[in-house]
């Protein structure tokens, strides 16, 4: 089935997305991000979803009950106010989780 | 020692041998999974973690472009080029099957494939910067797509790993000990009622050999 890609966060920081062909939710607020994230993790129109990295942060919750199916995947993007590492930080968490100890 | 609570007989004795072969044999099996999926996984990682920094690099400089271009151009003529967007993108996921764990795999098609053809705007009114920006954003998504496949491989192999070495783990810390215990204790018990029914038997015998022959009363 052919999905599509979202992505969520500060409308500074996503806007461009949408001119090539992703859909764009900006959200002012955490809470309401976190409202968007599960109507859109839950629509099941979206394979990946992309959060900039505040709002990541903030979706702690929201983002635990979509660990574990394969669809969709939730991934941290750098915003427009610079990489606070989220990302390396959750690979790190996955080798650590597998391994015992951070090896990489 | 960890002993089961059981019976002591020979009917749970062979069905412990036979529980404990089940054991040792899935024990084998399951640390094999693990290795190569531990394998498996940190080949992804390391390729993910490279793909990672190279899209993190590559936003930033779209994100400088993006800021060149609204500082170009106004906020609402900025917005407004950008509001309609031209292009689609439409993913297939399919899934693999790694060690028996289901890792997705993304197919991607955009409606128009021309490159010149995805711009939502005209060139009359807008800055260059702006094509600069939507250009280069175009040229990390591939990546962006690979790095969710790839980072979610890495999230369910991991949830996968954690529970095949907890899985191997207590097969053999608690499992196969215990069963290996038990069929010990089995054993010895069942020797244990021999030697005392044997002891038993020599007894008796003694005792009607006594009796028939009065051995005592002839001393």
């Amino acid at each position: 089935m052919a999905k599509n890609i979202a992505v969520i966060g500060d409308s500074e920081s996503i806007k461009g997305f949408s001119a090539i062909g992703l859909d764009i939710f900006p959200c002012d607020s955490f809470d309401e991000a976190s409202h968007q994230l599960r109507n859109i993790a839950d629509s099941d129109n979206y394979s990946v979803i992309y959060l900039t990295e505040e709002v990541f942060n903030h979706t702690e919750k929201e983002r635990e009950r979509y660990e574990e199916r394969i669809s969709p995947a939730i991934i941290p993007i750098p915003g427009v106010k610079g990489n606070k590492n989220t990302g390396t930080k959750r690979l790190s968490s996955f080798v650590e989780k597998a391994v015992g100890s951070d090896i990489i | 020692m960890a002993v089961m609570n059981v019976n002591p007989t020979r009917m749970q004795l062979t069905k412990l041998k036979k529980q404990l072969t089940t054991a040792v044999r899935g024990h084998k099996m399951l640390k094999d999974k693990r290795d190569e999926l531990m394998r498996q996984f940190l080949d992804l990682v390391r390729e993910t973690r490279n793909l990672r920094n190279k899209v993190e690099m590559e936003l930033k400089n779209c994100n400088s472009h993006f800021v060149n271009a609204s500082a170009v151009m106004s906020k609402e003529a900025l917005d407004a080029s950008l509001m309609s967007p031209k292009q689609r993108i439409n993913i297939e996921v399919k899934t693999k099957n790694v060690m028996s764990v289901e890792i997705p795999e993304y197919e991607y098609n955009t409606r128009t494939s021309d490159e010149g053809d995805m711009f939502p705007y005209g060139f009359a009114f807008t800055s260059f910067e702006l094509d600069d920006a939507v250009t280069s954003l175009n040229n990390v998504l591939p990546d962006m797509i690979k790095l969710a496949q790839y980072e979610k491989s890495c999230e369910l192999m991991s949830a996968e790993i954690e529970k095949t070495r907890r899985r191997v783990n207590s097969l053999e810390h608690v499992m196969i000990p215990r069963y290996q215990d038990t069929i010990k204790y089995i054993d010895m018990k069942l020797e244990e009622n021999d030697r005392s029914s044997r002891t038993r038997l020599m007894k008796v015998k003694d005792m009607l050999l006594d009796k028939a022959h009065n051995y005592s009363g002839k001393q």
